[in-house]
C-alpha cells in the first residue's frame, strides 16, 4: 500500500440545495465530522473515483480533496483556514451556515 | 421612468423559460455539468462558497419601489431575510437553491429584472452616475447612453465570446461618481465649444491584478457616431486581445502592449471602414428610449425649504445627516439623499428585508418611486423634497438606514471575501467592520473628512481597494490572513491607483495602521485639506512612519 503523510476528506456542493456536503463513504453528509478519511494512497485514488461518478450522476457539484488533521475527539479538521470556514458558514454572520445548528446544539 | 420595451420584455420572458428546461435537462441527464455551467453563468447563477450565489443586475443601478419590493420578496421566500448590493450596482443573494432559481428569474422577470450579463465574458450590466438626471452639475442624463449600449450588446453576436468580460461606465457629470477610469470603456458625456453634446470616450482602464487608469482616445465624439465608434473599439479588441492567457485578456493589456495610439489608429481605421449611419440607432429609437428617462413633473417650490432649516435648527443629528448625505439636486427645492448601508459595524451593502421594504416605501412615497444603487454599495434617494428630509430621515432611522457617513471613513467598501467567496484568500468584512468600530464616533469621522477606504479580499479587486484613498488587500501568507495597504486612490475624474505602503500586516495590525496614517493626515493637512490631497502635496514617504510603528 502506498504511503501519504496527508489526510483527505472529500467536498461539494449538494447540485439541487447548493449545501456544502461531505463524503461519508455511504453518502453525502452535511456536517463534515461525519466525513470518512482517506488514510492512505488508495483511499485517496477512491475518494477522487466517487467525487467524479457522484458529479456524473449528477447528485452534487464542484466535488474536491480537503486535506485535513484529526481533532482530540478524532474528526477532521481542514488544514486551511478557508476549508475550515467552509464547515463553518460566515464568520460575520453566526446565524447561517452549518454554524448556526451547531450552535443551537451545543456543539460549537 | 425607465422601463423594458416590449422586445426585452419578451426577451427576459423567454430567457426564463429557456432557463426552466435546461435546469430540468440537467436534473434529468440529458446536460452534463460541463454543459450546464455556462449556461448558468449566463443568468448570473454562480457556485459560491457556501452555496449557489444570483447575481441580479440593476441596469444603471436605477430602481422603482416595486422592482425593490420584489427584490424584498426574494430575500424572504427563497433566502435568508437579506440581500447584498454590490460595488456593480447588483444585488446578489447567497444562500439559494437551484431547484427555486427558475421561480426567482420568474418574479424577476415580472418586475423587469434579470440577470443576463452578470457573468461571463460578455459586455456586462452598464453602470451609470447613481445621481444620473438630477445632479445639479449634469451635461445630460448618461442613461439614455447606457440604455441605448445595452441594447445594443444585448446578445451581440459579435461579443458574446470576446477575450474576457468587458464592463463599461457613463456618466453625465465632471465629478466622475462612476469611476469611468478603471473601466474597459468610460464615457462621459460632454458638451463642445460649438454647444454640442457628445462623448468624452476612455479605453484601458480596469482593476484587478493588473490596475491601469484609462487613456482619453476621443475627447469630443458625436453623439450620433457612438454605436460605431464603439462597434470599432470592441471589434478591434475582439481581433488583437490576448487569449492565450485570462490574465492578460482584458483590453486593459491591450491598449497597453500595442499603446493607445497604436490601439487609437487601429479604432479609427476601422472606424473610417464602417457604415456608420447602418449602425447607428434610428433617431425614433434615441427618441423613445430617452422618453423613459424623461425628468418626472417637478412642483415648483422654493431654493431653500424654509421646514428644512427649521427642522435642521431643532434636530442637531438631522442636520448632521443632511450635512452629509444630502447633495445638491438640479430642482430647486428638491434634493438627493444617500441612504448608507454602512451602519457602524454592520456588513457593507447588506440590506435586510425590512429595510429593502422601508426603502421602497419611501421611495414611492417621497421620491418620486426611484431609487438608485451606487458603487459604493449604498442606496440613493434621487427626488427628495427638501421639505420632505426630515420624515424620511426619521423614517431611515427606525431600521438603522440614518448613518451619516456617505463619503466618510466609515462608509467602506467592502467585497463579499472569503466570508462568501469561493475566489477569495482572505475575509474583508470582519476588517471593514473593526474599522468602522473604530472610527464609530461621529463628531471624529466629521473632523477627518472625505476619506474612502475599500476592501478587497483577493487581487480581482471587487472592492476596488486600487482606488480607496486607503486601499487593503487582503492575502493568504503562510495559512494566514494578510493585509496589503495601499495610499493614494482615486476612482473619481483625479483618477489614481493607489501606491503599496509595505509589507502585509494581520488584521488587528491593519486597523491600527489606518489610525496611525490618519493621525499623520490630521498632523500634517492644511486647513480643508482631504486626506487624498494631502497625500498628494507630502507624498507617499510621509506615511510610511505609521507602517513602521506597527512593525
Amino acid at each position: 500500500m502506498a504511503r501519504q503523510d496527508a489526510l483527505y476528506i472529500l467536498t461539494a456542493n449538494d447540485l439541487l440545495e447548493g449545501d456544502v456536503v461531505f463524503w461519508s463513504g455511504a453518502g453525502w453528509a452535511r456536517d463534515h465530522r461525519a466525513a470518512q478519511i482517506a488514510r492512505n494512497a488508495d483511499e485517496t485514488t477512491a475518494l477522487d473515483a466517487i467525487g467524479a461518478a457522484e458529479k456524473a450522476a449528477r447528485r452534487i457539484i464542484d466535488p474536491y480533496r480537503v486535506e485535513v488533521t484529526l481533532g482530540a475527539d478524532g474528526t477532521p479538521v481542514p488544514v486551511r483556514f478557508r476549508e475550515r470556514l467552509r464547515t463553518l458558514g460566515p464568520t460575520v454572520r453566526l446565524d447561517l451556515g452549518k454554524q448556526a445548528a451547531l450552535r443551537a446544539n451545543s456543539l460549537l | 421612468m425607465y422601463r423594458y420595451d416590449e422586445f426585452d420584455h419578451q426577451f427576459v420572458q423567454d430567457r426564463v423559460s429557456q432557463f426552466r428546461t435546461q435546469v430540468e435537462r440537467h436534473l434529468g441527464g440529458q446536460l452534463t455539468e460541463e454543459e450546464f455551467r455556462p449556461l448558468r453563468l449566463m443568468n448570473g447563477l454562480y457556485l459560491q462558497l457556501h452555496a449557489y450565489m444570483l447575481r441580479v443586475a440593476i441596469p444603471y443601478g436605477t430602481l422603482s419601489a416595486r422592482q425593490m419590493r420584489t427584490l424584498a420578496d426574494i430575500a424572504e421566500t427563497y433566502d435568508r431575510g437579506y440581500g447584498h448590493f454590490t460595488t456593480r450596482q447588483n444585488i446578489q443573494y447567497n444562500w439559494l437553491r437551484l431547484r427555486d432559481v427558475p421561480d426567482i428569474l420568474q418574479e424577476l422577470a415580472d418586475v423587469e429584472m434579470h440577470a443576463i450579463q452578470t457573468s461571463g465574458n460578455c459586455i456586462r450590466n452598464i453602470t451609470a452616475d447613481p445621481f444620473s438626471g438630477v445632479a445639479a452639475d449634469e451635461v445630460e442624463d448618461p442613461r439614455p447612453t447606457a440604455e441605448l449600449l445595452r441594447q445594443w450588446s444585448s446578445l451581440h453576436p459579435e461579443f458574446s465570446f470576446l477575450p474576457r468580460k468587458f464592463k463599461i461606465a457613463v456618466t453625465g457629470c465632471r465629478d466622475d461618481r462612476a469611476a469611468i477610469a478603471v473601466h474597459d470603456i468610460g464615457i462621459r458625456v460632454v458638451r463642445n465649444e460649438a454647444g454640442e453634446i457628445g462623448y468624452e470616450v476612455w479605453v484601458g482602464g480596469g482593476q484587478g491584478r493588473t490596475p491601469m487608469i484609462a487613456k482619453k482616445i476621443r475627447a469630443f465624439l458625436p453623439k450620433k457616431a457612438l454605436l460605431a465608434y464603439l462597434e470599432a473599439m470592441m471589434r478591434v479588441y475582439n481581433l488583437y486581445g490576448r487569449r492565450d492567457n485570462k490574465y492578460k485578456a482584458r483590453i486593459k493589456i491591450l491598449v497597453h502592449e500595442v499603446g493607445i495610439e497604436e490601439y487609437a489608429r487601429r479604432v479609427e481605421e476601422e472606424f473610417a471602414a464602417l457604415d456608420a449611419s447602418a449602425i447607428a440607432a434610428d433617431a425614433e429609437e434615441i427618441v423613445r428610449i430617452e422618453a423613459y428617462f424623461e425628468p418626472p413633473a417637478y412642483d415648483r417650490l422654493p431654493a431653500r425649504a424654509a421646514a428644512l432649516e427649521n427642522a435642521k435648527k431643532n434636530d442637531p443629528a438631522f442636520a448632521n445627516w443632511v450635512s452629509i448625505n444630502v447633495g445638491a439636486h438640479k430642482a430647486p427645492g428638491y434634493a438627493i439623499a444617500t441612504v448608507s448601508l454602512k451602519p457602524i459595524g454592520g456588513v457593507p451593502g447588506d440590506a435586510t428585508t425590512d429595510q429593502m421594504r422601508l426603502l421602497a416605501d419611501i421611495a414611492e412615497r417621497f421620491s418620486l418611486d426611484e431609487l438608485r444603487v451606487t458603487i459604493e454599495q449604498n442606496i440613493v434617494l434621487p427626488q427628495v423634497r427638501q421639505d420632505d428630509l426630515y420624515a424620511v430621515w426619521k423614517l431611515l432611522a427606525a431600521v438603522d438606514l440614518a448613518t451619516a457617513n456617505a463619503g466618510l471613513i466609515t462608509d467602506i467598501i467592502s467585497c463579499p471575501g472569503l466570508d462568501y467567496c469561493s475566489l477569495a484568500t482572505a475575509r474583508s468584512i470582519p476588517v471593514a467592520q473593526a474599522i468602522s468600530r473604530r472610527f464609530a464616533d461621529a463628531e471624529r469621522q466629521r473632523l477627518i473628512g472625505p476619506l474612502a477606504i475599500k476592501i478587497s479580499g483577493c487581487i480581482n479587486a471587487c472592492g476596488h481597494h486600487h482606488v480607496g484613498h486607503i486601499g487593503i488587500l487582503g492575502l493568504e501568507k503562510g495559512g494566514e490572513e494578510s493585509y496589503q495597504i495601499t495610499l493614494g486612490g482615486d476612482p473619481t475624474e483625479n483618477a489614481a491607483i493607489g501606491e503599496r505602503l509595505g509589507p502585509g500586516l494581520t488584521a488587528d495590525q491593519t486597523v491600527d495602521t489606518i489610525e496611525r496614517l490618519v493621525a499623520v493626515y490630521l498632523a500634517k493637512r492644511k486647513p480643508g485639506e482631504t486626506f487624498v490631497a494631502a497625500y498628494r502635496r507630502l507624498g507617499h514617504d510621509h506615511f510610511k512612519e505609521a507602517l513602521n510603528a506597527a512593525a
